[in-house]
């Protein structure tokens, strides 16, 4: 199969070669050229993705957006960027300097490791190492600790308390999201996140035979970009804006920035692991088709989850702890099994993947069926007056 | 060439931030230097090629443990707030301790220990490798580990909830 | 394999300066006038009363601590779902014990109320 990158990589070595460079400095180009595109792309996309967000969200409330800088406003983000670049920078005086300033640019660099892994389009990956699925969820870590140090050096009560609450919530969903992850490396047999779209050859894509891992992991992704309904850490109304309420100019900046690629890097995932990634009609004979189908697939996913945004309200925090820990974790380790389990059974693969799919089609209604049962239950309960509201 | 320096600066920053987490005054920022520290291990492990060990270095112990520790120190009482010295007066036996101890466990690791230096290099299937060996031939040890780990829950939480009522 | 670790180090090192660079400019085009009430912790207009760091609940550390033993199983199930289409039934039973004992912990934590958040 053509593969793009290494096509555009012979050209540029030759290249290289001719201009008489040793091997050593065509490494190091080599690694230059690759982290500048991606930073690149990974900073452009993420002014779309506001551009976006703040469209859709206007068009849900019946307004218009952001409509006067560019066409339909599109250059907004840029004036943006550039007006909290020159903004005034406000460090409280009781801060711990060190980790107040550290925090936002380890923000930005643990969501920026993610762009590492994920392939863009056949072989365009920047790179493809053997432990690729894990490493994402590593540098999620990092990223929690960035908000702790945010959260915790502000010497702000709204500050840590957000960070707290944060890191709590990241925590508990980090679980779901590991064990709905782990479902298509069972199925692929590796943690490759090149390999993994390889894998999903011929439609068989993860997300379609296995749509309960995959609706696990879109709603653990939904909690780890702390967006609604599981953006309680930032609750304007309680704890005004959370762990970077003191921050302002380019500081808070990188925290949205942080949070806006995030978004877009969890959809990435979310395509690469379970919708086939750049797999499409015709990528085998054009391989630059894929790069438009994965963006394809990864917007749409982008969209559903400004949508979410724009619609939901806010669950309460012991509503979004026992979530987690009581629907979320139960049901991916249910998965994790069944997903071992028909991995083993002799029949053909068609028919293991159409039985698969059905089983998770059950156990979604299983799932969706108890958690009803159990709001209407409480909603009952209220309604009798004998609950105490506490 | 380049690989040792790098090895020498990653070494340098783990053993830094170690030493600043014993000598700092706010145990909050001791905690973050080891954070820091464990970091810097990954960082080795990389280097080694042990891609599973570094990330799960950074999954386990950035994620969780430090956290953990972070959690640990915030609901300690007074913990927080006041700046605790990490000196106090049993300081130089504890010093003293800490080096005879550190000596002999550096002896026995560079002398009696019977490295296995094998100049070849690491498997591409190193991660497979790893999963046949936990349900092969560590199988035992790998459900005892995981049966620790339950038996460590079921204590904490005990001990716990004990003091919350 | 020396490439992709090229890449992935240089990567790295962009991408852990680029943030603190851009904030070492931001200091140089913005204006600076700091006073002491612009510099006070924000808390709505309100005087902040009392110390921030307070103790806080042990409710966190018990979340913290479930998910440890969580974080540290899961980890585990990785190289076996690597090495599980290669790998015969035995795999199988054996992962199923383990997933088992994760729902019994699972199970004992939700018993003894400490999924509660209160």
């Amino acid at each position: 199969m053509d593969v793009l990158k290494p096509q555009i990589g012979d050209w540029w070595h030759a290249l290289l070669q001719g201009a008489g460079l040793s091997s050593g400095w065509i490494v190091f180009l080599d690694a230059l050229v690759i982290t500048l595109i991606l930073l690149g792309l990974g900073l452009t996309s993420v002014l779309f993705a506001v551009w976006l967000e703040r469209k859709l969200a206007a068009r849900v409330q019946d307004r218009l957006g952001p409509n006067r800088v560019g066409p339909y406003g599109l250059v907004q983000t840029v004036a943006d960027a550039l007006k909290l670049l020159t903004k005034e920078d406000i460090t409280p005086d009781n801060a711990e300097r060190l980790s107040y300033n550290l925090a936002p640019g380890l923000a930005v660099f643990a969501v920026l490791m993610l762009l590492l892994v994920i392939p863009f389009g056949p072989g365009l990956i920047g790179a493809d190492i053997n432990v690729g699925v894990l490493y994402l969820v590593a540098m999620g870590s990092v990223g929690i600790m960035a908000i702790l140090m945010a959260g915790w050096s502000s010497n702000n009560k709204y500050a840590l308390l957000g960070g707290f609450r944060a890191v709590a919530q990241l925590l508990s969903y980090e679980i779901p999201m590991i064990l709905a992850m782990s479902v298509p490396v069972l199925f692929a047999g590796t943690m490759s996140m090149e390999k993994l779209v390889e894998q999903q050859a011929h439609g068989r894509w993860f997300g379609v035979v296995m749509p309960a891992a995959f609706f696990l992991y879109f709603l653990a992704a939904l909690a780890e970009n702390e967006r609604t309904p599981f953006d309680l850490l930032e609750a304007d109304s309680e704890i005004v804006a959370g762990y970077h309420i003191e921050y302002s100019g380019m500081k808070f900046a990188w925290f949205f920035l942080a949070f806006f690629l995030n978004t877009l890097i969890l959809s990435a995932i979310a395509t690469t692991l379970f919708l086939g990634g750049w797999r499409g009609p015709f990528v085998e004979q054009v391989p630059a088709l894929g790069i438009f189908y994965f963006l394809a697939k990864s917007f749409v996913l982008v969209f559903a989850f400004m949508w979410i945004r724009a619609t939901f309200p806010r669950l309460r925090i012991d509503q979004m702890m026992a979530f987690a820990w009581k629907v979320m974790v139960p049901t991916g380790l249910v998965l994790v099994l069944v997903a071992a389990v028909f991995v083993k059974l002799p029949v053909a693969p068609l028919v293991r993947d159409v039985l698969l799919f059905l089983v998770n089609v059950f156990i979604l209604l299983v799932v969706a069926g108890l958690v009803g049962r159990h709001l209407r239950l409480q909603i009952k309960r209220l309604s009798e007056g004998a609950a105490v509201v506490s | 060439m380049i690989l040792k320096v790098v090895f020498l600066l990653v070494s340098l920053f783990t053993v830094g931030s170690a030493l600043m987490v014993v000598t700092h005054k706010n145990l909050f920022s001791s905690a973050l230097f080891l954070v820091a520290s464990f970091f810097g291990v990954a960082a080795l492990y990389v280097l080694l090629e042990a891609e599973f060990l570094a990330v799960a270095q950074v999954l386990i112990y950035v994620g969780a443990i430090a956290t953990l520790i972070i959690f640990a120190i915030m609901l300690t009482r007074g913990m927080m707030s006041g700046r605790t010295s990490p000196r106090n007066d049993q300081a130089a036996w504890a010093g003293l301790a800490s080096v005879v101890l550190g000596l002999v466990l550096l002896y026995v690791v560079v002398f009696r220990v019977q490295w296995p230096v094998v100049e070849k290099p690491v498997p591409p299937d190193t991660i497979e490798q790893l999963g046949r060996a936990l349900v092969g031939r560590y199988v035992v040890p790998f459900e005892v580990a995981s049966v620790l780990l339950l038996a460590a829950l079921v204590g904490a939480v005990l001990i716990a909830r004990e003091k919350e009522v | 394999m020396l490439n992709t670790y090229a890449v992935i180090g240089l990567y790295a090192l962009v991408a852990l300066t680029f943030p603190f660079i851009v904030l070492l400019f931001a200091r140089l085009v913005r204006p600076s006038k700091p006073n002491p009430l612009k510099n006070s912790t924000y808390e709505c207009g309100m005087e902040t009363i009392g110390d921030t760091w307070v103790q806080f609940r042990a409710q966190y550390y018990l979340f913290a601590l479930v998910f440890v033993v969580f974080d540290v199983e899961v980890v585990f199930l990785y190289p076996w779902a690597v090495a599980y289409g290669k790998l015969g039934l035995f795999a199988l039973v054996e992962m199923a014990l383990f997933i088992g004992l994760l729902a019994v912990a699972l199970v004992y934590a939700w018993r003894k109320g400490i999924l509660e958040w209160q």
